[in-house]
């Protein structure tokens, strides 16, 4: 397994030594006060977007494909929590434009939403985000998600991983090197109902 | 009044907006999320709340004034403020917010109508009772 976790760690946009950068997005005040404060408490620093749009602008992904020879360092995120239910861009259109891109789609990404429907946490999995988190989101959630981004481990398993890696210029070493999905997993994600 | 005086009184406020259901444990969560370095962290958040509620409710409000009613815009508006609630611990509130919803799926404008009057008298009677809260914990604070 430790050869699995060097190959991951390679692959994802660098993380500090000191602390994750986590773009959060959600179009409530109230939500995007309380989510600020989750992931400071966590020791990361946070950028916070009210938009889907603006979470494109801010990486640098509105205007189509961000030149690789720009700044890169500034915008560093390595981490983004979305919502789902948002005005506009919804966060699982969010979800599917990052995972897009060839730039930003090693970058994890959450969504959290108030409503507990499967076929939604479905998708979202399926689309690649690493984990759904029901509102209202506590410390524990938070500790827990940027944890694992900080140990480089991912999240709980290779269903997803299996699932959304259908393009051709996928890393065939991360989609043999992660295992399968167990039932204890599926079943955890699913007890939130 | 004395320090320990208000801050039992606030605690007294605060402890009957539990037991009585206008509160749930995400109130204690957003508790204890503030320390020395955000002293002042839920009644921001709650500020915050107090600002979308307003927007929110006269925005539905006007959509209830509306004709032909969009009960898609009333759903929906009512899903945000349905969120903020839940975001604070504003479970009395929040829970009224459900047969809001049930009503919008059915397109009963009266049964919208009238479950909207009972969530705003819900709303105003937490948020005086937040606010006096607050103050007495202001209050308490400015004594040395």
């Amino acid at each position: 397994m430790a050869a699995a976790a060097d190959v991951f760690i390679q692959r994802l946009p660098e993380v500090s030594a000191r602390e994750l950068h986590v773009l959060a997005v959600d179009d409530s005040h109230v939500d995007r006060k309380v989510i600020e404060r989750l992931l400071k408490i966590s020791s990361c620093k946070v950028t916070v977007v009210d938009s889907g749009t603006r979470a494109l602008q801010y990486l640098g992904l509105d205007g189509g494909e961000k030149n690789s020879s720009i700044d890169f360092d500034s915008m560093k995120v390595n981490l983004i929590m979305t919502d789902y239910s948002m005005p506009g861009m919804t966060g699982f259109e969010l979800l599917k434009k990052i995972k897009e891109s060839s730039i930003f789609r090693e970058i994890p990404v959450v969504v959290m939403s108030s409503e507990n429907i499967l076929t939604r946490i479905d998708s979202c999995l399926e689309e690649g985000a690493e984990e759904f988190l029901l509102k209202p989101v506590k410390l524990s959630d938070v500790k827990r998600v940027t944890d694992f981004i900080m140990r480089g481990e991912g999240m709980k398993g290779g269903k997803r991983s299996q699932k959304r890696r259908r393009s051709v210029d996928c890393i065939p070493s991360l989609t043999t090197e992660l295992s399968p999905l167990s039932p204890s997993t599926l079943a955890s994600k699913k007890s939130k109902l | 009044m004395d320090k320990v005086r208000l801050q039992r009184e606030a605690a007294f406020i605060r402890s009957s907006l539990l037991d009585q259901g206008y509160l749930d444990e995400q109130f204690i969560q957003l508790e204890e999320l503030q320390d020395n370095d955000n002293p002042n962290f839920v009644e921001e958040v709650v500020t915050l709340f107090y600002t979308d509620s307003a927007r929110l409710i006269y925005n539905i409000d006007q959509a209830l004034l509306s004709n032909p009613t969009d009960f898609t815009k009333l759903d929906d508006y009512m899903h945000q403020f349905k969120g903020s609630c839940s975001s604070i611990g504003a479970k009395k509130v929040k829970n009224e917010c459900n047969g809001f919803g049930e009503y919008c799926e059915v397109q009963n404008y009266d049964g919208c109508f009238r479950t909207f009057q009972q969530i705003k008298q819900e709303y105003i009677t937490l948020k005086k009772k937040l606010e006096t809260y607050f103050q007495l914990l202001k209050e308490a604070a400015q004594i040395k």
